[in-house]
């Protein structure tokens, strides 16, 4: 029949790149970077959600990860609104600029 | 129903159509308000005592729980018997005629309108007070013509020394009224109700032997509140200075009505004081030094207010020693006929300062009899009233009071004969000062109005001819019978006391103006004692204000307000501030900081998480 691949590898391609969106998160500085490393981390708990869903055989996982899109799709609307607004006001999209609320 | 609360609720009435609607009104509708309101509280007094008959029970009526709390149950209730009918004759009737002279005295002075709000306010307190049947309706009332007291003395608020006399009375008057409270918590706790009725009912069935201590004591905080309000020893010092006011307050606040609603309240608790027998001698011994030291003071003043205030204070002792001998019949007797002929004086003397532009010192006046005759003529009547001479009006309740002190312990007898004697003088000799002789000041004198000398006239009358109400005759069925006996030694004794009185007046003023310098100037010490008014007001400045003013500034001014509260407040907001101070280092502004430490918290709880499940 089909092959079947077992529930590990899929959770360990969700730790690469929720990994990888934590690294990019803490180590690039330009705002666009740092946004798409949020989403990069948003899908890879995505995947676990479905692999678990998968292998149980329920759907909550799907569900979850519905609204996870969900919410993902305002938040890069407002996100994207705020980087424009601050690249309105401050002329700069790199993220170690904008530290006005320092101390 | 008889709808008493109609007699208080007009004249709050009036208050509310002058206070909040005066100032858009013309003179002739805030009069018609103010004394309308007052005339028809009156004529519902009439017209529910003659429906009520003789009066011998009470009248009660309740109209709503006021209080509900535990076992305390405080409703407000209204009651006439007989002494609250005699008091609610003089207060409404008294009270109208002087409203009816303040539309003519108050007729040039600014604040009109909220003048005649605050009289008619003071009506309804007033009558609260005389109508309700427990302590602490009575007790409103009482606070409340503290108040329209106060508001009145300040009425020229712009003056300095009125507005200070108005805080004085206040603030004597709070003395008094802790007194009152105390009393009142404390019948509360002994007969769990403040009803007259089942407070004297509880008290009437106690063994003496059993309750004689607090009962004693509830009567003399009784004392103290009386003392307050109706200016007795120790507490008398803010009357005199209450004169700043415009003279009709004088006259209904200050002499008819409300300085004696000590008296009516002593009257009201006979049931008490007759089973404290220690309290009834302090009463009578506070009022006998009221009266006599007030009656010195009173010979050597020169405002003529003053002469009268003092006069007032001295009447007030007399009564207070009618109340400790056992006559309380006696002391509400004198309470009516000295509302007549003290609001009588009052309103000459306002007649008088009216008539000089403002004038109020005796050596200023002089020579006035013909100027202004009626003023004259009514002023003459009261000053026979309260000198005691027969048959007028003073002359049957001061021999009442006399008497009864007598049949108690002679020696008071005497002090009070002599006090009648000292009345009898300075009565006279602020009449001859402004009457007789030659005119001293400047001024143009010219007759009062027609609205001002109608209500002298009628007051002169009452003077003249109210000892025959036979008010103790009426009250004896509360108060029991009087002394029977009648000798007519004591009478003659006091009568011939008086017009000692006014013959000495008559030599040292009328006859040889100058003697009264002479002897002034040889009893030099106690002369200036006696002027100085015993220095009184002089030692409670250094006995009792300056140290509370020092206390409040440097203990709980400088040490436990500035030092301890604010100590304690600034010491929490510097707390604060500095641990926010080390904690905001935290906060470098920077996303991927925040970031990190989500991380390494992540990672953290991740991690012990991990270890815990090791266990398992």
């Amino acid at each position: 029949m089909t092959a079947h691949v077992p529930l590990s590898w899929y959770l360990m391609l969700s730790a690469v790149l929720f990994a990888l969106g934590v690294a990019g998160f803490l180590f690039r500085r330009s705002v666009i970077t740092v946004f798409m490393s949020i989403e990069l981390m948003l899908n890879a708990v995505n995947l676990s959600f479905v692999a678990f869903s998968y292998q149980w055989r329920q759907t909550d996982g799907h569900i979850f990860t519905f609204f996870v899109m969900v919410v993902a799709a305002a938040e890069a609307a407002v996100g994207l609104a705020i980087i424009l607004t601050v690249y309105r006001n401050r002329s700069t999209l790199q993220i170690d600029e904008v530290d006005s609320m320092r101390n | 129903m008889q709808h008493l609360w109609l007699i208080p609720v007009l004249p709050l009435a009036g208050f509310f159509i002058n206070g909040l609607l005066g100032r858009r009104l013309p003179k002739a509708a805030i009069n018609a308000v103010a004394c309308g309101s007052v005339l028809v509280s009156f004529a519902w007094v009439l017209k529910t005592l003659s429906a009520l008959g003789s009066l011998e029970t009470a009248h009660a009526e309740s109209y709503f729980t006021w209080i509900e709390s535990g076992a305390l149950r405080i409703g407000a209730d209204l009651a006439v018997d007989r002494l609250s009918a005699v008091m609610l004759l003089v207060v409404t009737g008294i009270g109208f005629l002087i409203h009816v002279y303040a539309t003519g005295y108050m007729s040039h002075e600014g604040g009109y309108y909220r003048f005649f709000a605050f009289l008619n306010l003071f009506m309804f307190f007033m009558l609260t007070l005389v109508l309700a049947s427990n302590y602490l309706l009575m007790f409103v009332g009482w606070e409340g013509v503290g108040l329209c007291s106060y508001l009145l003395i300040g009425f020229y608020f712009r003056k300095h020394s009125a507005s200070t006399a108005a805080n004085k009375a206040f603030i004597v008057n709070r003395i008094g009224d802790f007194g009152f409270t105390l009393a009142l918590f404390l019948m509360f706790v002994k007969f769990g109700s403040l009803d007259f009725a089942r407070v004297f009912d509880a008290a009437g069935k106690l063994p003496a032997e059993v309750s004689a201590g607090w009962l004693t004591a509830i009567c003399l905080l009784l004392m103290v509140g009386a003392a307050g309000k109706s200016a007795q020893v120790p507490l008398y010092v803010w009357l005199p200075d209450a004169m700043e006011g415009p003279t009709p307050v004088s006259a209904l606040i200050h002499a008819a009505t409300m300085v004696t609603a000590g008296v009516y309240m002593v009257a009201r608790s006979a049931a008490l004081f007759l089973k404290a027998p220690v309290a009834m001698e302090v009463v009578a011994l506070v009022g006998l030094a009221t009266a006599v030291m007030a009656a010195t003071i009173g010979l050597a003043q020169r405002d003529i207010k003053k002469v009268f205030a003092y006069s007032t204070v001295s009447q007030l002792g007399y009564m207070f020693l009618a109340l400790g001998v056992g006559a309380f019949a006696s002391g509400i007797f004198h309470v009516v006929t000295h509302a007549f002929f003290k609001a009588l004086l009052f309103l000459g003397a306002g007649s008088v300062i009216h008539a000089l532009g403002g004038e109020q010192d005796l050596a200023q006046m002089g020579g006035l009899r013909k100027k202004i005759p009626i003023t004259f003529a009514t002023l003459l009547c009261a000053a026979v009233a309260i000198a005691g001479i027969p048959p007028f009006s003073g002359f049957h309740s001061k021999d009442e009071i006399l008497l009864a002190a007598h049949h108690h312990a002679p020696w008071m007898y005497w002090v009070g004969v002599i006090t009648a004697a000292m009345t009898a003088f300075y009565v006279f000799r602020a009449i001859f000062l402004a009457f007789f002789g030659e005119p001293r000041g400047h001024h143009h004198p010219h007759e009062s109005p027609p609205s001002m000398w109608i209500p002298l006239a009628a007051l002169a009358a009452l003077s003249l001819g109210g000892g025959y109400f036979h008010v103790s005759r009426y009250l004896e069925l509360m108060f029991g019978p009087g002394e029977a006996e009648h000798p007519a030694s004591l009478v003659v004794i006091s009568v011939a006391a008086g017009a000692a009185g006014i013959a000495l007046a008559w030599l040292m003023y009328v006859v040889r103006p100058g003697l009264a310098d002479s002897i002034a100037q040889s009893a030099g010490v106690l002369h200036r004692l006696v002027f100085n008014k015993y220095y009184v007001d002089e030692i409670y400045h250094a006995v009792i204000v300056r140290p509370t003013i020092a206390i409040s500034r440097e203990l709980l001014w400088r040490f436990f307000d500035a030092g301890v509260i604010d100590g304690m407040v600034n010491g929490v907001g510097t707390r604060a501030r500095g641990i926010g101070g080390v904690l905001r280092l935290a906060q470098s502004g920077q996303i991927r900081s925040y970031a990190a430490w989500v991380v390494i918290g992540a990672v953290f709880l991740l991690y012990t998480l991990a270890m815990s499940g090791d266990g398992q």
